[in-house]
């Protein structure tokens, strides 16, 4: 009973994703999968860091999923950086201009206004087009400045012949990727889960918290309502 | 005599604490039929407290520059030990104020608590909902996301829709051509001292008065009418210890609802904390869809409801203004013979009903952008159906005041009891 009730609010909260949440797929994320969110970060540095930043967000915080800070360093951490150092890269904002047209977004908060199903919708949406600068486009973000990072995971995917861009347009295998599609889905669910976890690290602990703190109310609860009906006895009558 | 004793006596020798603590808590009479809707007073107060202390260790981290501000409430909600807590506690402190408010007024309107010889209290009451709405506007800029910058810039402008001074007016109000640096710096300002201050005083002036007239109840009838030998009412309680311990009930009822929402859904499905607003204040990209935040939304859709007359945003921005303001009336417009609604008639009843419906209606399409209904065939010239409510809904709000001397003189009422009924 109890637990339905905070799945309840936990609906309440996500359920409303920024986006609208039409034509998006469900991403099925599970925040308590600790190792989901280690591949995650994992993909985030090799694949994303390159461009994108999570400026607010420090390598040693991974330390909440029972990574230790040697792990961190070894796995995590190219150069020079230090495990108390935030998520950062050295483009240059002028370069990332002229490459994208636009800086590339942080990516600390990200999951937050975005929404998770937002981004693994958008992670596995890109398809192959000549006619933007970067050779790619996206069926729910068109236009983007950004190109498939991931392509030879994913593979080639073109827009069905005949058929101009548009939003939510259907796109057909061009070329296999490295990954078949059911493993670039739980591919892309872990950086995704790797997002949501980095827009707010202290997720975890504010449940428990929050458990916690429930549990003394119902006690405080339990005792002002004794308390008021022996005062309000003698009124009443 | 005890030490504590003597303690106290030295004190009253010097300052009136006894005499104090007499006159508003142990010999202070309350009715002792208070329901449900009594609850949110002290609940306000409770509100008040949270968001002055959590305020103040969120200034100590917080930085008022627009370079910074984002970044630095990123800083408390994972660098500050617990900042997070504090943070959502603050955000979610925000919106609870105003439905705790919102019940509190709602409780006045059914009991009929600003009526003669409350209408003072009633005022006092009205001028901290305007500094509530004030207070909530400033601090919302703060955190500098997109809906902070572009919801500013968008209340700013109604001031840009007054005829002659407008757009003076709303450089002034800003500080410069755009929302920038400048404003969130005096908007901080406002946020963290100016409004507060005001605040407390208008709240310890609502409770003078109060303590001066003495509370209404749900009968909405005099309790000082019958009092026996010592001049106690017959049907008052003393506050301490009453309702004092009935009040603890209604904070931890109130602070399990609060913990639900800080530590289970802070965001509140992006009503408390907006979606967009995890996004950095872009002055260059302006948000498809600007919303206020969900407790200013009937005023944003009156506004919205009004359309632009002679090329001006101004009738729609008088509107909205009206619709406060036409609250500070309730006192003088309310010719009924009884107060509650429990001895009104069908026809306040009714009016009543459809404003509570139409307030909330204005409230949800607020959120929404004015397509969110489709259009209207060409018959109505495919005006959006959501425009077309709003315009009722604002009708009907405004008619529930303009029309309230008659209706509720005409009102058929029934007759009061002399005593209080539980």
């Amino acid at each position: 009973m109890r637990s339905n009730f905070f799945f309840l609010m936990f609906v309440i909260n996500y359920s409303f994703a920024a986006g609208g949440g039409a034509g998006l797929d469900d991403a099925k994320l599970d925040p308590s999968d600790g190792l989901s969110i280690q591949r995650g970060a994992k993909t985030f540095v090799n694949y994303c860091l390159g461009c994108h930043e999570a400026s607010y967000m420090r390598f040693n915080r991974l330390g909440d999923l029972g990574l230790s800070n040697g792990q961190i360093k070894e796995f995590l951490i190219f150069g020079e950086k230090k495990v108390g150092d935030t998520m950062v890269n050295a483009m240059d904002r002028e370069d990332a201009e002229l490459w994208f047209g636009i800086v590339p977004p942080d990516l600390s908060v990200i999951a937050r206004s975005r929404g998770p199903d937002w981004l693994y919708t958008y992670l596995r949406s890109f398809y192959q087009d000549d006619k933007s600068t970067t050779g790619w486009n996206n069926t729910l973000f068109p236009n983007v400045g950004m190109p498939h990072i991931l392509w030879e995971l994913q593979g080639i995917r073109e827009l069905e012949a005949g058929e101009a861009s548009r939003l939510g347009q259907k796109t057909v295998t061009k070329m296999e990727g490295a990954l078949n599609q059911t493993e670039y889905d739980s591919f892309v669910r872990d950086l995704v889960n790797y997002l949501v976890f980095i827009g707010e690290p202290a997720r975890t602990l504010r449940v428990q918290i929050g458990i916690v703190i429930l549990f003394v109310l119902s006690i405080f609860l339990v005792l002002t309502w004794v308390l008021k009906k022996e005062y309000w006895k003698d009124v009443n009558q | 005599m005890s030490f504590a004793k003597s303690a106290v006596k030295w004190v009253d020798e010097r300052f009136p604490l006894s005499s104090f603590l007499k006159n508003h808590l142990t010999e202070y009479y309350a009715p002792k039929n208070f329901n449900f809707w009594y609850f949110f007073g002290s609940l306000a107060l409770l509100v008040l407290v949270i968001q002055i202390v959590t305020g103040i260790f969120l200034t100590m981290h917080y930085k008022p520059d627009a370079a910074q501000a984002f970044a630095s409430v990123e800083y408390i909600m994972r660098d500050v030990p617990l900042g997070w807590l504090i943070r959502y506690i603050h955000s979610t402190g925000a919106s609870m104020f105003f439905i705790v408010i919102y019940l509190h007024m709602f409780r006045a309107l059914i009991y009929g608590s600003y009526r003669k010889p409350r209408e003072l209290l009633w005022l006092f009451g009205m001028l901290i909902y305007l500094c509530l709405m004030a207070e909530a506007f400033f601090g919302y800029l703060l955190p500098w996301g997109q809906m902070s910058y572009w919801g500013a810039q968008v209340i700013i402008n109604l001031f840009a829709a007054v005829p002659f001074i407008g757009p003076d007016l709303a450089v002034w109000i800003r500080g410069d051509y755009v929302v920038s640096d400048a404003t969130l710096n005096r908007f901080f300002a406002f946020h963290v001292i100016a409004i507060p201050l005001v605040l407390l005083g208008l709240i310890a002036c609502h409770l003078v008065a109060l303590h001066e007239v003495g509370s209404n109840n749900p009968d909405g009838i005099d309790i000082k009418k019958h009092k026996d030998k010592n001049g106690k009412p017959l049907d008052g309680i003393a506050f301490h210890p009453y309702y004092t311990v009935k009040d603890l009930v209604g904070v931890v009822v109130f602070l399990m609802v609060f913990t639900l929402i800080v530590f289970f859904a802070p965001e509140m499905g992006g009503y408390f904390l907006e979606h967009n607003n995890f996004v950095p204040a872009d002055p260059l990209r302006t948000p498809d869809h600007i919303a206020p935040v969900w407790y200013f939304t009937p005023f944003y859709s009156i506004l919205r409801a009004i359309p632009p007359m002679f090329g001006s945003q101004f009738p729609g921005v008088v509107a909205m203004g009206l619709a406060v303001f036409v609250l500070f009336l309730m006192p003088w417009l309310d010719r009924g013979a009884v107060r509650s609604i429990r001895y009104r008639g069908s026809l306040y009843k009714g009016w009543l009903s459809v404003f509570v419906l139409s307030f909330l209606t204005l409230g949800y399409l607020g959120v929404k952008p004015t397509s969110v209904w489709g259009q209207f065939g060409a018959w109505l010239g495919g005006a959006d159906r959501a425009v077309v409510v709003a315009q009722i809904c604002t009708a009907v709000y405004f008619l529930f005041f303009f029309l309230m001397p008659w209706y509720t003189k005409m009102d058929k009422t029934k007759p009061e009891p002399e005593r209080v009924t539980l």
